[in-house]
């Protein structure tokens, strides 16, 4: 484990949005459970089992997207050694001074994913192998000649003396251990949460969670979560000996790549919208309120927008990013700072052109709503017209909002594996779906085919996809009034 | 004695919401005969929609038939394939549905969904179909069949859309034709029209006629036999004379007298407390036993049984040891004028709404839509003010021009001697408290995020009345109290509350700014006949005690009747009679006035006046017919009617705008009205 | 009606003239004309003298936005961004960087695009509402249900898994088809026939989702009760009444889609190596080629606003109900 107070704390921009939003959300939770009428709708979503299946497989990836959204330094090897010089005034420096950190940033994730990042093998493996999945000359193999074999990973399997049954055995062994260890974790850590919420009826809310209450579908939930905790389990003993995954052309880790490309999709899907609400909300119900010349400007800004082709849009916007960091390249300290502004900037240019069918839809219901006769009464008050838009409006358009937020998610994920792989997405030394399908689109024309990279991404993707997808549905079917039952007299 | 044409035996109807079960038909007993026409009443929520749609087997996708049997003609309905039963839907039992706007395709011209029946049932040929088709929309008085074969039914108004529905429901010569408020949705003229034209099709063709309504009007002037439901069960049945002259059960008898028709304008209204309970099973004793006047405590406990035949009987085992009705109590003012003065409080003079109509490359005004054309009447301190007309002549844009939710074209009002009209900006913001508005729909009308305190305090921290925020919450459990509800409703929201008491949160919330002029835009349209009663009873108090002054827009006639001094009648944008509301209802001198009141289906049949029948339908505001608006639909109109439009003229204690009011003496009186001959001119 | 479009066609100059100014202004913020004439030519060994001669060829030697040096409206007209602009309303797109000209370039790759993209349309279109129809016949029972779940694990998959996965199978495990490639004439066929069976595999889940639902909702209008109620079969009400009403916001949507088929498919194209307009519009975004790109633009602008008015235009020949004013 690494030491915390060597460690220098560096979050990145994107860092910050997204842990902010994470934050924002949290509190909109705890509001939303203190007002009965608000709460209610989103109990509908707990009737659901897709939607807290899709919910708990949504929250998991959230937090390893989070955890890789924890930034650092750390302390470079020398520095402790330089600090630990002459006695207790060096000790007192320590801190201030002498420690030097790294130049690379790492996070959370990195540190509790230790030391998969750094098992670098020379080049691809397939999953699970013990041995590279090309041939090179041994060195020394046979005299005289240059012998070609597969030569032995250096991490995978390497703890393995011999590659045959003790390689099954091994894995069983680890797959059962994992899963069991994964298991009983999860169920611990329940029966603590079940603790910490009151002693006083902790079994019978344990019960609750792990058999249901006969009310919700929350104890799906608890199953998930166990379910995913098993896998998880089974492949954390996995990876300690193994590539689970392979390995890709640089010999890195696939299953490395794949719990880093979770942030990047995080990422592009939900900071995107931190750009789309204001802007579409705002110009959404003013159009939509006020009418008249504001209406025609705010209705020509967004034909104008949507009538650019918008790959076009994006590519012309990222391009000349692109170009602003390669005039400007002081102003990025590492890689991963120049990364991550393009990432930011991407999100940035997704939401402008993205927030327009947001507009439409709230104008078109602002149009309706303005009509209603409480807004009538409210103006015969003569309340003012911003207050009326932040007190009546706004809070009934409010579910046409979230359930954008959530649909736009999966439709941003995939946009980015897109945008990526043509080229106009994340930078190519950042690790997301798209690079990696990118990457690997190249070797299914290798013969033998490498496809664990690709298979990989498509397993983990799709898990995300779907999940977001799942979800959008269970939460539209309870916030959308006009999905609810109808023709009853 | 002849067999009946349709029995229903203990029918039940469950409907599946969320999980639960409702049992929104809980065992339904009636027969209806060959010939006959058969009512069922009932307020909103009491299943008599969803027994007619089990009837013919179309219950929405979230309902089903629970238990009991349908007979048509000895045969079990229920027992009969999905496809043997769509045989005899639209050819043996057709039916008819409450909003002719959506229950006709939008996109299939009239003839091709007359012609499907047709095709499907009687087996015709498209040509002869065709022909057939112009022969039902004849029968069905729809001038120039042939022309509206190939129209969409955007193309038609409301009361010609029903026309076309019952059309196609004669095409397959139906014997039982099943009603489901068929007139509720259409004009008070119109109505009359299509009750008329209902009557005269099963005279004509020997049908039997299911007529589900809530209107004890419709039911007395069109029904044989009556069957009462209340949630869910049929409480009372009998002959329409005898059901109607001599209610039995407590809660036909509460319905009657909260009619205002028959109460009279100076007494309180008999009113029913409560709500119909909700149907998700374990009702224990009788429904009714929560509202019922006579309560007993076996009431309570034991489910009432049917006392009596199929054909007449009730459900309430004390109904014939009821006393008479607790008498209630009168209204505080004998007529509410104590209160009243003479000067006018509001004073509108020639006040005109356009809204313009462009069209053209350059969106230009080509015309405009002459909601509101020139109208003056003046809302005397603490009176009330009615606005009576058809959907349409533009009383609700009137009224909105007066609490200033719109802009004139022309004209002014003033109010308390002052300007009121020109007020623009802070000017007119300050004084916004003197004026406020109660709309019509009780659903949209309350901002269903807001707590009923928030709702209450929105336009007094607006306007500035009460100090401070406390001050406001006290004067919100004033409030309450003022228009009867609990203080516990500040903290709830809307949706916790039943129609009526939204509508006395919406009262509460225009008093709350202490207005003394409130708009009362159709208060009690959106509401049953019991709840009605409620509304009125409190408007007639909150005037007695507050001085508030009511410019009633309604085109409910009984209820103008209860409520108001003076009575304005508007068609097409301008006020055609306008006096005392005692006068002018009693003894009506424009022949719209007169129309409009003999349109009305009274409960008391020796009310009702001769009818004089009203053809056609309003004209339509942006291209209103030359010279007096109503000379198309006028049974009087002649030569001058057609050219010019007809100047004020005082008659009979009141302004009338009409060419036959003539002077006579020195003094203009009524014309002898008679009708028009043909060819005359 | 004529009016209506003659507004509408107005209408869109200040949208162009938006859209110009956009992509102009995106250019521009970091690249000078200087930058283009340096990429062309060649980073490092430029003489002054070859960037301005590459500058006036290409019409890139005036001001960009405001021309001090001239007097009155030339202030405004002799500048890049109006001489520019004005060429492109006349459909005169200019150069690429390459010296090919992008309007003869744009004719000859249009028909490649159309190939792919007006059989993917059409197919999909029919697949997508007779699998819609099929799970709305057979609402609220298992068919639909596990139609539903399909649909929407069909569209959770990334479209380019699609494409990878149909030239693994297809073209290399099967070998039916060549993996990538065009040729001209009949030939053609073998190269499209993947593309476009992927191209509307991809879309399925998605759309087929989308027409259920709106179908579902006029299945619940109370026209349709009255259908039923004159004893039509269900198959009837959902052919002449349900399937009527609900294919007209279907048709309006797709209708605006038509145009936009010129622009060809970015995705398939590169992929299939097919020489159509989306190959060409991402080999101009990775060299860079501003006038194609902006050439691009220009021309998805204009088909998006051809679509709007066909939109419109296609609701008056739906829907009764609606008259252009």
């Amino acid at each position: 484990m690494i030491d915390l107070t060597t460690i220098e704390p560096a979050l990145l921009w994107t860092d910050v949005l997204l842990i902010g939003l994470v934050l924002a959300l949290v509190g909109l939770v705890w509001h939303i459970r203190r007002h009965a009428h608000l709460a209610a709708p989103w109990r509908k979503v707990a009737l659901s089992r897709a939607g807290m299946v899709s919910a708990s497989v949504l929250a998991v990836f959230a937090g390893i997207g989070l955890l890789d959204s924890l930034h650092y330094r750390p302390a470079l090897p020398d520095a402790p050694a330089l600090a630990a010089g002459p006695g207790a005034a060096g000790k007192a420096l320590r801190h201030s001074v002498e420690l030097r950190h790294s130049v690379e940033l790492r996070s959370a994730l990195d540190a509790l994913l230790d030391p998969l990042p750094t098992q670098v093998e020379t080049t691809y493996s397939a999953p699970m192998a013990t041995r590279a999945f090309n041939k090179t000359a041994l060195e020394g193999a046979a005299p005289g000649g240059t012998a070609r074999d597969y030569p032995r990973l250096k991490f995978g399997g390497a703890h393995l003396a011999d590659e045959g049954a003790a390689k099954v055995r091994d894995i069983g062994e680890r797959v059962v251990r994992g899963a069991l260890s994964g298991l009983a974790c999860a169920v611990g850590a329940l029966a603590l949460l079940a603790l910490l919420c009151g002693p006083r009826a902790a079994i019978g809310r344990f019960r609750g969670w792990l058999f249901g209450n006969g009310e919700d579908a929350t104890h799906w939930a608890a199953w998930t979560l166990l379910g995913i905790a098993t896998l998880a389990g089974a492949l954390a003993w996995l990876a300690g000996g193994y590539h689970v995954f392979g390995t890709d052309k640089v010999g890195q880790d696939v299953l490395y790549q794949i719990l880093k490309s979770i942030r990047t999709a995080l990422v592009i899907g939900t900071l995107t919208t931190l750009v789309t609400l204001p802007i579409g909300v705002v110009l959404g119900i003013a159009a939509g309120y006020f009418r008249g010349w504001i209406d025609d400007v705010i209705q020509y800004l967004y034909t104008t927008l949507n009538s650019i082709p918008g790959v076009l849009l994006i590519a012309a916007s990222v391009l000349m990013t692109q170009v602003y960091m390669d005039t400007h390249p002081e102003s990025f300290e590492t890689v991963t700072a120049r990364a991550d502004f393009r990432l930011l900037f991407l999100c940035l240019i997704l939401g402008i052109t993205s927030w327009t069918g947001l507009a439409r839809l709230l104008r078109g219901e602002t149009l309706k709503l303005r009509e209603l006769e409480y807004v009538q009464a409210a103006q015969a008050f003569g309340v003012s017209s911003w207050s009326i838009l932040g007190r009546h409006i706004l809070p009934n358009v409010m579910h046409i909002v979230l359930i954008a937020m959530v649909m736009d998610f999966s439709g941003l994920v995939l946009a980015e594996a897109v945008l990526s792989y043509v080229g106009v997405g994340v930078d190519p030394s950042m690790i997301s779906f798209g690079t990696m399908i990118n990457s690997a689109r190249l070797e299914m024309a290798r013969e033998p085919m490498v496809w664990w990279a690709l298979a990989a991404a498509f397993v983990f993707m799709f898990a995300l996809v779907l999940a977001a997808n799942l979800f959008a549905d269970a939460v539209r079917d309870a916030l959308d009034p006009r999905t609810r039952v109808r023709g009853v007299a | 004695m002849s067999t009946p044409l349709l029995e229903v035996r203990d029918l039940a109807v469950d409907l599946h919401l969320g999980g639960r079960a409702l049992r929104v038909v809980a065992g339904v007993d009636f027969e209806i005969r060959r010939g006959e026409t058969f009512a069922l009443l009932g307020e909103s929520g009491c299943g008599k929609s969803m027994t007619a749609l089990a009837l013919m087997r179309l219950l929405p996708d979230v309902g089903a038939v629970a238990g009991g049997a349908v007979r048509l003609d000895g045969e079990d309905l229920m027992a009969r394939p999905e496809a043997l039963m769509r045989e005899l839907r639209g050819r043996r039992m057709a039916m008819i549905f409450q909003e002719p706007m959506l229950s006709l395709n939008p996109v299939m011209t009239i003839g091709a969904q007359i012609g499907e029946v047709l095709t499907g049932h009687l087996g015709l040929s498209a040509k002869a179909a065709a022909a057939r088709t112009v022969e039902l929309l004849t029968a069905v008085g729809i001038a120039d069949p042939l022309r509206r074969l190939d129209e969409y039914p955007f193309q038609l108004s409301g009361g010609m859309k029903q026309r076309v529905m019952i059309a196609m429901a004669l095409a397959g010569e139906p014997e039982l034709l099943i009603a489901d408020e068929p007139t509720t949705a259409l004009d008070v003229t119109i109505q009359a029209q299509v009750l008329d034209l209902l009557k005269r099709l099963q005279a004509e063709r020997g049908m039997s006629l299911l007529l589900i309504t809530h209107d004890l009007g419709v039911v007395a002037n069109m029904a044989h036999h009556v069957a009462v439901m209340y949630a869910g069960q049929v409480v009372e049945s009998g002959s329409c004379e005898q059901v109607l002259q001599r209610p039995r059960h407590p809660y036909t008898r509460l319905l009657l007298t909260a009619l205002p028709e028959v109460t009279g304008p100076n007494q309180r209204l008999a009113t029913i407390p409560g709500q119909v309970p909700p149907l998700d099973g374990g009702v224990a004793g009788c429904r009714f036993a929560p509202r019922c006047a006579w309560v007993r405590d076996d009431c309570r406990s034991l489910a009432p049984g049917w006392d009596g035949t199929l054909r007449q009987g009730v459900r309430c085992p004390h109904a014939d040891g009821l006393a008479a009705l607790p008498e209630a109590p009168r209204g505080a003012g004998a007529s509410g004028q104590a209160a009243g003065s003479d000067v006018p409080l509001l004073r509108a003079v020639d006040v005109s709404v356009h809204f313009p109509i462009r069209a053209g490359l350059l969106r230009h005004e080509v015309g405009a839509v002459k909601a509101v054309d020139g109208v003056s009447l003046s809302i005397p301190a603490g009176r009330t003010l009615a606005l009576v007309g058809e959907s349409g002549c533009g009383k609700t844009t009137l009224g909105k021009a007066i609490v200033r939710l719109n802009t004139l074209t022309g004209g002014e009002i003033s109010f308390a001697g002052g300007d009121w009209s020109g007020l623009r900006g802070e000017a007119l913001r300050s004084r916004r408290n003197q004026v406020q508005i109660v709309f019509q729909d009780p659903y949209a009308s309350l901002d269903p995020r807001m707590r009923v305190a928030d709702i209450l305090t929105e336009g007094m921290a607006a306007l500035g009345v009460g100090r401070n925020a406390s001050d406001r919450l006290a004067r919100v459990d004033r409030l309450l109290d003022q228009v009867g509800l609990p203080a516990a409703a500040r903290w709830r929201f809307p949706h916790e509350f039943s129609g009526g008491q939204r509508q006395r949160i919406a009262i509460a919330r225009a008093l709350a700014v202490e207005p003394r002029l409130i708009v009362c835009d159709e208060p009690t349209s959106a509401l049953d006949v019991s709840v009605q009663a409620q509304i009125l009873n409190l408007l007639k108090d909150l005037q007695d005690e507050l001085g508030v002054a009511y410019l009633l827009i309604s085109h409910n006639l009984s209820v103008v009747e209860y409520l108001a001094h003076e009575v304005a009648v508007m068609y097409l944008g301008r006020i055609v009679e306008q006096g005392e509301a005692k006068r002018v209802l009693k003894r009506p001198q424009h022949p719209y006035t007169q129309a409009l009141l003999s349109a009305i289906p009274r409960v008391d049949a020796t009310r009702q006046t001769q009818r004089v029948v009203l053809g056609g339908e309003l004209p339509s505001p942006a291209n209103p017919p030359e010279g007096c608006h109503f000379n198309p639909r006028c049974a009087f109109a002649d030569r001058v009617c057609r050219e010019a439009y007809p100047p004020p003229v005082q008659a009979d204690e009141r302004e009338v705008r009409c060419h036959h009011v003539v002077q006579a003496g020195g003094a203009y009186v009524a014309a002898p009205l008679r009708p028009r001959l043909p060819g005359e001119l | 009606m004529i009016a209506y479009i003659v507004r509408r066609l107005l209408y869109a100059i200040p949208i162009l003239i938006g859209v110009n100014l956009i992509t102009f202004a995106l250019f521009f913020v970091v690249n000078t004309p200087d930058d283009m004439a340096r990429m062309a030519l060649g980073m490092k060994r430029v003489t002054p003298e070859a960037i301005e001669r590459w500058k006036a060829e290409r019409g890139y030697d005036k001001p960009l936005v405001w021309n001090a040096a001239e007097g009155g409206s030339r202030k405004v007209t002799e500048t890049i961004f109006v001489e520019k602009s004005a060429a492109m309303f006349a459909f005169d797109f200019g150069q690429a960087d390459d010296g090919r000209d992008i309007a003869s370039e744009i004719r000859t790759r249009a028909g490649p695009s159309l190939a792919i993209a007006v059989p993917v349309f059409v197919v999909g279109l029919v697949t997508m509402i007779s699998v819609a129809l099929l799970m709305v016949f057979f609402r609220a029972t298992y068919v639909d249900t596990s139609g539903v779940v399909l649909c929407v694990a069909l569209m959770s998959i990334s479209a380019l898994f699609y494409i990878i996965g149909g030239q693994y199978l297809v073209a290399k495990v099967w070998r039916l088809v060549p993996i990538s490639g065009y040729a001209g004439g009949l030939d053609a066929l073998r190269f499209l026939l993947l593309p476009v069976v992927i191209g509307v595999v991809s879309g399925i889940g998605a759309g087929a989702r989308w027409y259920r639902t709106l179908f579902l909702e006029e299945i619940n209008r109370e026209y349709v009760r009255t259908a039923r109620a004159k004893g039509l079969s269900e198959l009837r009400v959902l052919f002449r009444h349900v399937l009527r009403n609900g294919l007209i916001p279907i048709l309006t949507a797709s209708v605006a889609a038509i145009p936009l088929l010129f622009m060809g498919s970015l995705l398939t194209e590169s992929f299939f190596g097919i020489p159509g307009l989306g190959s060409y519009t991402i080999d101009a975004i990775n060299h860079q080629d501003f006038a194609v790109v902006r050439s691009m633009v220009f021309l998805g602008s204009v088909l998006y606003i051809v679509g709007l008015v066909l939109t419109d235009i296609s609701y008056t020949w739906a829907d009764p109900r609606v008259r252009l004013e």
